[in-house]
């Protein structure tokens, strides 16, 4: 009975771990300026991915239509499908901008700066970037 | 009574207060956790309090007293609220529960839209991309929730920093972090003094957020790098008038995440504990002595009618402590029922 349950909690952790890495992939393949292979968006990733995970992650991809490809070379070469007409940002505009309490439920990932924030968090971030690079990581690093 | 009633509305007062040097100094997780707790107790003792000031008021009301079967001037004469007080937080827990009925209903509006946009996005994945050049990310809870980031946000992102910003709002979805929004809100809509706590606990969720994420990068400075970037791209975009009151949520952060992780800190959560302990205790003595002020004002009654020897009916049957003279099955005296058998 126990083992049973290990085995749903590996096979559930081994979903949200694909689910992750579809984001990561689809994140990457929007950042670029261009289609990129599998061997460049393994590069882009973080971590060590084997090359047929990728591989994989972008033909699942492809097949649910969020990707499309054309050949480059012996394989494909993958890019965002591209969804200007639809209404989605409109729609998550309005969510955002939605009466005064419009933030009730969302989390958005930065809050607005006011123009002193902004004179503050260049000083802070270009203060970092002049370190040396071996010394930003912290060193109790879990 | 007269004071241990008033004790909730002090504890709630010395929350608003160190709502911010909680959310600034304690880890992110257990201070987000600490902050609902003390929301969710605190709304309640300042719920209770107002209810059993506003009820040593209505008890005096001749109607309700003879409803109640209980002596008005018995009541009056040992009451140790003013009128005035009483009246005022009737008032005040009249206004406070329409309050709380308005933000309930919209918060459960707010989450049921979520939950409806989530499923209407394109796509089965975790992530769902906005084909729009405005930055933009946030998480969207629903049954599953979504990451929705532009098209503009991750081109403004590096690789590492990407990996960042989707750990930060997973980390929003998996904590169920729109739970802890939803506590903090309908409780400061119940009681307008938790409002700074409400503030104080969104920006305690992400640094919540961001703390797990810098875990999950393994890079605190990525993290920064990443609100900050993301910030001064999305400033660029829109800017609204009401900043003063938010702003600096993002330089606090980012200045965190810069600094080494907060020490864990077990004191400030005793000490809190403590403080609710207090707010309940006190709400509980009160709750006591005003059940005992009735109890003894049903006898005044009581004693008025045995005087005048008008016993009621159910005197003979066999059903005591309840009924027109409930009030006299007393446990000092010898039982109701049985003197009669």
């Amino acid at each position: 009975m126990t083992g049973r349950g290990d085995e749903e909690a590996i096979e559930a952790s081994g979903r949200r771990a694909r689910g992750e890495l579809e984001s990561a992939v689809l994140a990457a393949l929007w950042g670029a300026d261009g289609p990129r292979t599998a061997r460049e968006v393994r590069e882009q990733l973080p971590g060590d991915l084997a090359y047929t995970t990728v591989l994989t992650i972008l033909s699942r991809l492809h097949d649910k239509g969020m990707l499309v490809r054309h050949r480059e070379g012996r394989g494909y070469a993958y890019e965002p499908a591209r969804d200007e007409a639809s209404h989605t940002a409109q729609r998550m505009h309005s969510l955002l901008t939605g009466g005064s309490d419009r933030e009730a439920v969302l989390a958005r990932f930065v809050s607005e700066l006011s123009e002193q924030d902004e004179h503050l968090l260049q000083q802070l971030l270009s203060g970092h970037d002049d370190m040396p690079p071996e010394s930003r990581r912290p060193p109790g690093k879990r | 009574m007269l004071i241990s009633v008033y004790i909730p509305f002090l504890v709630t007062a010395a929350l608003a207060v160190l709502a911010r040097p909680v959310a600034h100094r304690l880890p992110p997780r257990p201070a987000a956790l600490a902050l609902a707790c003390a929301a969710l107790v605190t709304a309640a003792g300042w719920a209770g309090s107002l209810a059993l000031l506003a009820f040593t008021g209505v008890a005096q009301i001749p109607q309700i007293a003879e409803e109640g079967r209980w002596s008005v001037s018995a009541l009056r004469s040992q009451d140790p609220v003013y009128a005035v007080v009483a009246a005022v937080s009737t008032l005040v827990l009249a206004v406070c529960v329409v309050s709380f009925g308005v933000a309930a209903v919209r918060q459960g509006r707010h989450l049921l839209r979520a939950r409806r946009e989530c499923a209407g996005l394109p796509g089965h994945t975790e992530l769902a991309v906005l084909d729009d050049d405005v930055p933009l990310a946030f998480a969207l809870p629903g049954a599953p929730g979504r990451i929705v980031v532009s098209r503009g946000m991750l081109r403004r992102l590096g690789d590492a920093e990407r990996e960042a910003l989707l750990a930060h709002e997973r980390a929003h979805l998996r904590g169920r972090h729109h739970v802890f929004q939803s506590v903090w809100r309908l409780t400061a809509a119940l009681n307008p003094l938790l409002r700074p706590v409400a503030v104080a606990g969104n920006f305690v969720l992400e640094r919540w957020a961001d703390e797990e994420a810098a875990e999950r990068v393994g890079d605190r400075t990525v993290v920064a790098h990443a609100v900050g970037r993301a910030a001064l791209a999305s400033a660029g975009a829109s800017r609204p008038a009401v900043l003063a009151a938010t702003g600096g949520v993002v330089p606090q952060r980012v200045r965190a995440l810069l600094a080494p992780p907060p020490a864990r800190r077990s004191l400030p959560l005793l000490a809190g504990g403590l403080l609710l302990a207090v707010c309940c205790a006190s709400l509980a003595n009160a709750a006591s002595d005003s059940d005992r002020m009735l109890d003894s004002a049903q006898w005044a009654l009581c004693g008025a009618h045995a005087d005048t020897t008008t016993a009621a009916p159910t005197d003979h049957d066999d059903t005591p402590a309840h009924g027109p003279d409930g009030c006299c099955a007393h446990p000092d005296r010898p039982e109701h029922g049985a003197r009669h058998v």
